[in-house]
C-alpha cells in the first residue's frame, strides 16, 4: 500500500472505530462516556503522518483518534474502552484516559489544556538531552483560555522547546461557540510571542501535513516551539450526553460536503491517480477489520479484581 | 565523618550529591539557579551543573507538566514551587497526571519527580505564605509526602525522594533552614519510615517537621514532671508508618498527635484515625493538638498563639494526664 493510501486506511479507521464505539456505548459495551473524534480525522493522521520515532504526543479526552493516527493497536484500543485485561492500559484508564508509550503516546488528558503542559515536559526532557526528539500537544480551541495555553507558550519560547502546538479548532468549546468565550484571534496569540503560526485547513489531510511538517521542522530545528492551528468539525455532539442542538442552521449539513474523507477521496483520485477500485479495498478491508476487533474485544478477558500497589517498588 | 551544617545547606548538598551523581536529574523553579532561592537554599548548583539548574517563568501550570512530562520521557526532575502557599496552582499536574500515571498506564513507567516546596507558621508571612499544605495531598493516592525535621534527615531523605520511583511532595519547614545539626556524607533513609526519636513510657508523641523539635523541649520538661513521653518523627506522612506508632502506642497506651495544620481534616486526624481503627483497645488516651480553624493570623502575638509550641505542649499534656508541674 503506498503512503497517501495508508494514511487514507487510518482516516477511515478512525471514523469506523468512533462508528463502532458508538454502537457499542449504546449496547451498554462502553461505559461512562466518550467523546468523538468523527469529522476531524484528518487533523490527527496528518501531523502523525510527519512523525518519527523517538517523538511524543500528548492527546486529549477526544483522544481515539490522536491514538489511532500515531499507531496504537485498534484492537489494544478497543479492548480499553470496554474495560478488559487486553486493553491498552489493561482497562484502568478508560476513553479518556489512554497511555502508550511504545508509540510515543505520553497520554491523554481528560482535563482541558492538561496536554500542553505533559508536552512541555517531554519536549523539555528531548531538549536536555538532545535527543533530536520533537513533542506534539494535541488541543481544542477551547483549551486557548486555560492558563495552560499562556504559561506554555511563553515557558517554551523561552527555552525553545522543540514543541508544537496543535489545536484543533471544531469551532465549540464543549456545547458554546469558542467566539462567544474569546477575545481576538486565537493564532494572534503565539504570534504576539514571536511563536511560528500557522492556519490550515483541518479537513484536507494535505493541507494538515503540509502544515505539520513545516512545524515540525521548525521544532527540531531548535528554534523554538510551532504554533499549527487545524480548522475542522466534529460531526458528532461533544460528549455521549450531547444531541448538539446549538449547531446553528445549515452548518452541520455544509460541513458534511467539507468530510476529510471525501476530499482525500477526491484528491487521491484526481490528483494521485488512485482508482476507485483500490479506495473501495481499502474500505472494505478497515470495515472487516473493524468487525473483527469488535467481535475479539466482546470476547476479551476482564480484569482481575485483585488491586495493585499504589506506588512502583 | 559528620559536619554541623545549616538545614538550608543540607538541602543544597542533597541536591548537589545527586545532581552530580544521575545525569538524569535536573532542577528548575523561579529565582532558583541566578539568585539562588528566596531562602538561600540553592545557591551555587548552576554554577556547577550548568543547564541542568535553570529559573523560569512564574507559571507553575507550565512547570508542574514540565516536570511531569519530562518524568515520563525519562528524566528525574526535581521542581521547586517557592512556598507551599503556591501549591494549589500545581494541583492538577500532581493530583491528575503525575500521581495517576503509574497506575493509569497499567505500569508502563515510573514517575520520578519531586517537588520542593518551603511550607509551614513562625515566620511573619501572614495567611497565604505559611500554610501546612500536607494534608491538601494526603487524600492523593500515587503521591509520597516527605516532611523532615532535622538537617541530617532532610539530606537523606530529599536524596532518597530524588532516587524514589514515585512522584514525592518534599516539604521544607521554613522555620528549620536556619537550625543547624550533624549531616552524614552519603545517608540515603528509605520513605516511609517513622523514626523513635526519644524513648519513653507514658505518652506517644508523634509530630513532624518543626513541630519535633517543639516535641522533645516539652518532652524534656515533662519529664521533669515525671511524665515520660516518647517522640515519634514521622519523616514520611504519606506513606504513614502506622507501624512504628502502633507500636510505640504499644508501649505507652497513650496518644498524642502534634500538627500545625488546621484541626479539622490534618495528617494528624488520620494518624488518630488509624490507631483508633487498629488498636483502640490499647488505648488509655488519644488526642489531638492543632492549629485552629481559621486563617493564619500575622500580627506576632496573634500568630504565636496561633500554632503548637514546646509550652503549649507540655501544658496540654499536664492538664489531660492530670499532673501538676513542678
Amino acid at each position: 500500500m503506498n503512503d497517501q493510501l495508508e494514511l487514507y486506511r487510518r482516516m477511515h479507521l478512525i471514523r469506523g472505530f468512533e462508528d463502532s464505539v458508538q454502537a457499542l456505548f449504546l449496547k451498554g459495551k462502553v461505559h461512562g462516556t466518550t467523546h468523538l473524534y468523527s469529522g476531524q480525522e484528518a487533523s490527527a493522521v496528518g501531523v502523525g503522518s510527519v512523525l518519527r520515532e523517538g517523538d511524543r504526543v500528548a492527546g486529549t479526552y477526544r483522544g481515539h483518534g490522536h491514538a489511532l493516527a500515531i499507531g496504537v493497536d485498534e484492537q489494544a484500543l478497543m479492548d480499553e474502552l470496554l474495560g478488559r485485561a487486553t486493553g491498552v492500559c489493561g482497562g484502568r484508564g478508560g476513553s479518556m484516559n489512554v497511555i502508550d508509550l511504545e508509540h510515543g503516546l505520553i497520554g491523554c488528558f481528560g482535563i482541558v489544556g492538561g496536554s500542553m503542559s505533559a508536552a512541555t515536559g517531554a519536549a523539555l526532557a528531548s531538549k536536555l538531552r538532545g535527543d533530536g526528539g520533537v513533542a506534539v500537544a494535541f488541543f481544542g480551541d477551547g483549551a486557548t483560555n486555560q492558563a495552560y495555553f499562556a504559561e506554555c507558550l511563553n515557558f517554551a519560547r523561552v527555552e525553545r522547546l522543540p514543541l508544537v502546538f496543535v489545536c484543533e479548532n471544531n469551532l465549540y468549546m464543549e456545547f458554546t461557540p469558542i467566539e462567544d468565550v474569546t477575545a481576538g484571534a486565537i493564532e494572534d496569540r503565539p504570534r504576539a510571542l514571536g511563536i511560528h503560526t500557522q492556519v490550515v485547513d483541518g479537513n484536507d489531510l494535505w493541507a494538515v501535513q503540509e502544515g505539520a511538517r513545516t512545524a515540525v521542522e521548525v521544532a527540531r530545528s531548535g528554534e523554538g516551539p510551532a504554533f499549527l492551528m487545524t480548522m475542522t468539525y466534529r460531526f458528532v455532539g461533544h460528549s455521549r450526553s450531547d444531541p448538539a442542538r446549538y449547531r446553528k442552521p445549515g452548518e452541520l449539513e455544509a460541513w458534511k460536503l467539507r468530510d476529510p474523507l471525501i476530499i482525500a477521496r477526491r484528491r487521491l483520485e484526481t490528483e494521485h491517480g488512485v482508482t476507485a477500485d483500490a479506495l473501495d479495498r481499502v474500505e472494505a478491508e478497515v470495515g472487516a477489520r473493524l468487525d473483527e476487533v469488535v467481535e475479539r474485544a466482546l470476547a476479551a478477558p476482564w480484569p482481575d479484581v485483585a488491586l495493585a500497589g499504589e506506588f512502583k517498588e | 565523618m559528620n559536619e554541623t551544617i545549616e538545614f538550608r545547606d543540607a538541602i543544597r548538598d542533597a541536591l548537589d550529591e545527586e545532581l552530580a551523581r544521575d545525569e538524569r536529574v535536573f532542577f528548575f523553579g523561579e529565582d532558583v539557579a541566578g539568585a539562588g532561592g528566596v531562602f538561600a537554599v540553592t545557591g551555587g548548583l548552576r554554577e556547577r551543573h550548568g543547564a541542568r539548574v535553570f529559573d523560569t517563568p512564574i507559571s507553575e501550570l507550565a512547570l508542574i507538566g514540565a516536570a511531569y512530562g519530562s518524568a515520563v520521557s525519562g528524566l528525574r526532575p526535581v521542581l521547586e514551587i517557592m512556598f507551599g502557599d503556591f501549591l494549589p496552582l500545581v494541583m492538577d499536574g500532581v493530583v491528575n497526571q503525575a500521581a495517576k500515571f503509574w497506575y493509569l498506564s497499567n505500569e508502563q513507567a515510573p514517575v520520578p519527580l519531586v517537588i520542593r516546596s518551603a511550607v509551614g507558621g513562625g515566620g511573619r508571612f501572614g495567611a497565604i505564605h505559611s500554610q501546612m499544605p500536607a494534608a491538601w495531598f494526603q487524600n492523593v493516592p500515587g503521591l509520597k509526602i516527605v516532611a523532615p525535621s532535622t538537617p541530617a534527615d532532610a539530606k537523606a531523605l530529599l536524596k532518597a525522594s530524588i532516587r524514589d520511583d514515585n512522584p514525592v511532595l518534599f516539604l521544607e519547614h521554613k522555620r528549620l533552614y536556619s537550625v543547624k545539626g550533624p549531616v552524614g556524607r552519603d545517608e540515603v533513609l528509605p520513605l516511609g519510615r517513622a523514626h523513635v526519636v526519644r524513648p519513653g513510657s507514658d505518652l506517644t508523641l508523634v509530630a513532624a517537621m518543626r513541630n519535633v523539635g517543639d516535641a522533645l523541649e516539652a518532652a524534656d520538661a515533662l519529664a521533669a514532671d515525671g511524665i515520660e513521653v516518647e517522640v515519634v518523627d514521622v519523616r514520611t506522612i504519606r506513606p504513614l508508618d502506622v507501624e512504628t506508632i502502633l507500636a510505640s502506642v504499644g508501649r505507652t497506651n497513650r496518644l498524642l498527635v502534634v500538627d500545625e495544620s488546621p484541626r479539622s481534616g490534618g495528617w494528624g486526624a488520620e494518624v488518630l484515625a488509624s490507631v483508633a481503627e487498629l488498636a483502640l483497645d490499647e488505648l488509655e488516651e488519644a488526642w489531638r493538638i492543632a492549629a485552629p480553624d481559621h486563617p493564619i493570623p500575622y500580627s506576632p502575638p496573634l500568630e504565636d498563639a496561633f500554632f503548637p509550641s514546646a509550652t503549649s505542649i507540655a501544658a496540654e499534656v499536664r492538664a489531660r494526664l492530670g499532673v501538676a508541674a513542678r
